[in-house]
């Protein structure tokens, strides 16, 4: 049999072959990890479970604060007292961890509402500081009580492990005392 | 370590399927005439233990699964159900549920033999290698098997534990995404949890099998670390000699085992998991099952996310780097004056932050797992240094003179020094 050897460089039509067949492969073998790896992403369901939600913020008394769930995660609306206000803004902020002033975190004319997700930047447990007479951490905000880090009463981080402020989500004001979040 | 085999088919039809499938042949030379060296003592049953009580969990997962609803509206009430309404559910599942635990004191008791005698020492690195493999499954499956009662501690466990990822810089984030199937621990999470914590003990089985091979292959490591040098006088055949001792050490452990189940069932567990799952409430002081407790105290003790996650992480990956970071050649540490303390400190420092895990993360615990961590960490720095000039005991020449000089009183000639406990792979 007369093979086609290209004897300069010792390739032969069989180890073109065997490159293309191993290639074809490949992307084969690649183009079905595509769905096993995505069908763990959040369904279709779950996605459309996070359209927007309106919450009216008259019924929260200047103190309190309330939980409520958008896209599965909770969130905190805190009706922040005039003396949490004023801590929160005279935090130097170049002495944060995670350097935000409170004016970033509130909207404008509405600054008694601190919105933020309520799940610790550390590893997700939920910090205490919503109800009375929990413990509110050294910083007038909120204190985790699994790994202990300590939030201020603006939902910076100020102590402990955890490495970022309660972040504050997607919000908008609709009227005074109503919110549509998402 | 094995020689030839000594099988001979007795009738017809064992010589039938002898040629055909030697399926009777492996068993015989793995587990009848296979030797195993003579002074093998009572640390050594925790192997045939392990395979125990792996086949107990599983044999009771599957009886589990058909009465269990993975759903998280009805996960928490289908575990009640098992409880109250089953036939004999509530000992199923509370043997199921000390087994984790019962297989983890064991698996413990095996890895610190395994390091007391050396037994991760050439030709046995690929052994130890698969063991603390099944080690890394073992830590999986019982943690999504938390995750199935969705009761508080299941909940916000899975909550924690899958949060680790979200450390890695960049595309942490994402991949705790995927864990979770959707924006916070739900549905999916127990759904895929479900489905990988019966799937991960049939791969458990598969590298047990495997690490069963590697021990066969390279034969067993003993407590005066000197290889087998000749298998008429320093072994005896697997049955009935280790069959029966196993089989001792398997009815003893059993009776610890039994005593939970019937009399202390909830003993190693949390209160806080007979509350129904709430996402909103963290309960006030969250902990893992004791079995991880010395590495979420490593996890607690830096103070910083990524590096937490990465002590903790190491502390569990070292131990597959054992072989090349313990510089000496003696395997026992009887006969190591200077790694025989440093071993036993570091027991005492791994039950220490076992209990500091335990505790709350505030002042003083958090400054004593600091410094256990770092003892942890600095047990293996030491093993390295310490082979380097440690002066060992002389070693008994061979298993056979050991076994008669402790029967003399121990002062038959040990001719021996450390060289003598060179790799001599099998015979």
């Amino acid at each position: 049999m007369a093979h086609a050897t290209d004897t300069s460089t010792g390739t032969t039509r069989r180890d073109f072959m065997l490159l293309a067949t191993g290639a074809a492969g490949a992307v084969a073998a690649g183009s079905i990890v595509v769905p096993l790896i995505s069908q763990l992403a959040p369904d279709a369901q779950t996605v459309a479970a996070g359209a927007p939600i309106d919450v009216d913020l008259a019924p929260v008394a200047e103190g309190q604060a309330i939980k409520l769930f958008w896209r599965g995660k909770l969130i905190f609306v805190r009706h922040r007292t005039k003396k949490e206000i004023d801590e929160a803004k005279a935090v130097d902020i170049a002495t944060l961890r995670d350097p935000q002033t409170d004016e970033q975190r509130t909207k404008a004319g509405h600054e008694q509402y601190l919105i933020v997700y309520g799940n610790c930047t550390h590893l997700g447990c939920v910090p205490l500081g919503n109800a009375p007479g929990d413990p509110k951490g050294d910083y007038d905000g909120w204190f985790c009580p699994c790994h202990g880090s300590h939030y201020d009463s603006s939902g910076r981080i100020r102590k402990g492990p955890a490495p970022l402020n309660l972040p504050v989500p997607p919000y908008a004001f609709t009227a005074d005392t109503k919110i549509k979040i998402g | 370590m094995s020689g030839h085999s000594s099988y001979v088919p007795k009738t017809g039809i064992e010589r039938w399927l002898d040629a055909r499938l030697p399926i009777v042949r492996l068993a015989h030379d793995s587990a009848v005439s296979y030797p195993v060296p003579r002074n093998l003592n009572y640390l050594w049953t925790f192997g045939g233990i392990l395979v125990f009580m792996l086949v107990a969990q599983i044999v009771t997962g599957i009886i589990l699964v058909m009465h269990y609803t993975p759903h998280a509206t009805m996960a928490f009430n289908s575990v009640e159900h098992i409880m109250r309404d089953v036939n004999y559910g509530w000992l199923l599942r509370y043997l199921h549920a000390n087994g984790a635990s019962m297989f983890f004191i064991a698996v413990y008791v095996h890895i610190f033999r395994g390091i007391y005698y050396g037994s991760y020492k050439a030709p046995r690195e690929v052994l130890w290698i698969l063991g603390v493999v099944i080690f890394l499954l073992m830590m999986a499956t019982a943690f999504m098997g938390y995750v199935l009662p969705w009761g508080q501690m299941s909940f916000w466990g899975a909550t924690v534990i899958t949060n680790l990822f979200s450390a890695l810089p960049v595309i942490g984030e994402t991949i705790v995404t995927y864990l979770w199937g959707g924006y916070s621990v739900d549905n999916p999470t127990l759904n895929r949890f479900f489905s990988l914590h019966y799937l991960l003990p049939f791969m458990i089985f598969g590298v047990v099998v495997l690490h069963v091979w590697a021990l066969h292959h390279v034969g067993q490591n003993n407590p005066t670390g000197v290889e087998v040098k000749n298998v008429e006088k320093d072994t005896v055949p697997f049955t009935p000699y280790a069959t029966i001792k196993d089989l001792f050490g398997m009815v003893v452990f059993m009776i610890v085992f039994g005593w939970f189940v019937f009399y202390q069932p909830n003993f190693m567990g949390h209160a806080d998991n007979y509350i129904p799952a709430n996402p909103a409430a963290t309960p006030a002081h969250i902990v893992p099952e004791w079995y991880f407790l010395p590495f979420y105290a490593i996890l607690r003790a830096i103070p910083d996310k990524l590096g937490g996650v990465l002590a903790m992480g190491s502390a569990i990956v070292v131990l597959a780097f054992l072989p090349w970071i313990d510089t000496s050649k003696v395997r026992s540490m009887n006969y190591r004056p200077i790694a025989r303390q440093l071993f036993w400190a570091w027991l005492v420092v791994c039950i220490g932050l076992g209990y500091l895990g335990a505790m709350p993360a505030e002042g003083g615990y958090v400054v004593a797992s600091q410094i256990f961590t770092v003892l942890y960490f600095g047990f293996f720095v030491a093993l390295f240094v310490v082979g380097l000039f440690e002066r060992p005991k002389a070693l008994p020449t061979s298993i056979a003179d050991s076994v008669l000089a402790s029967a003399k009183g121990g002062s038959a000639a040990r001719l021996a020094t450390a060289t003598a406990a060179e790799p001599n792979v099998k015979g």
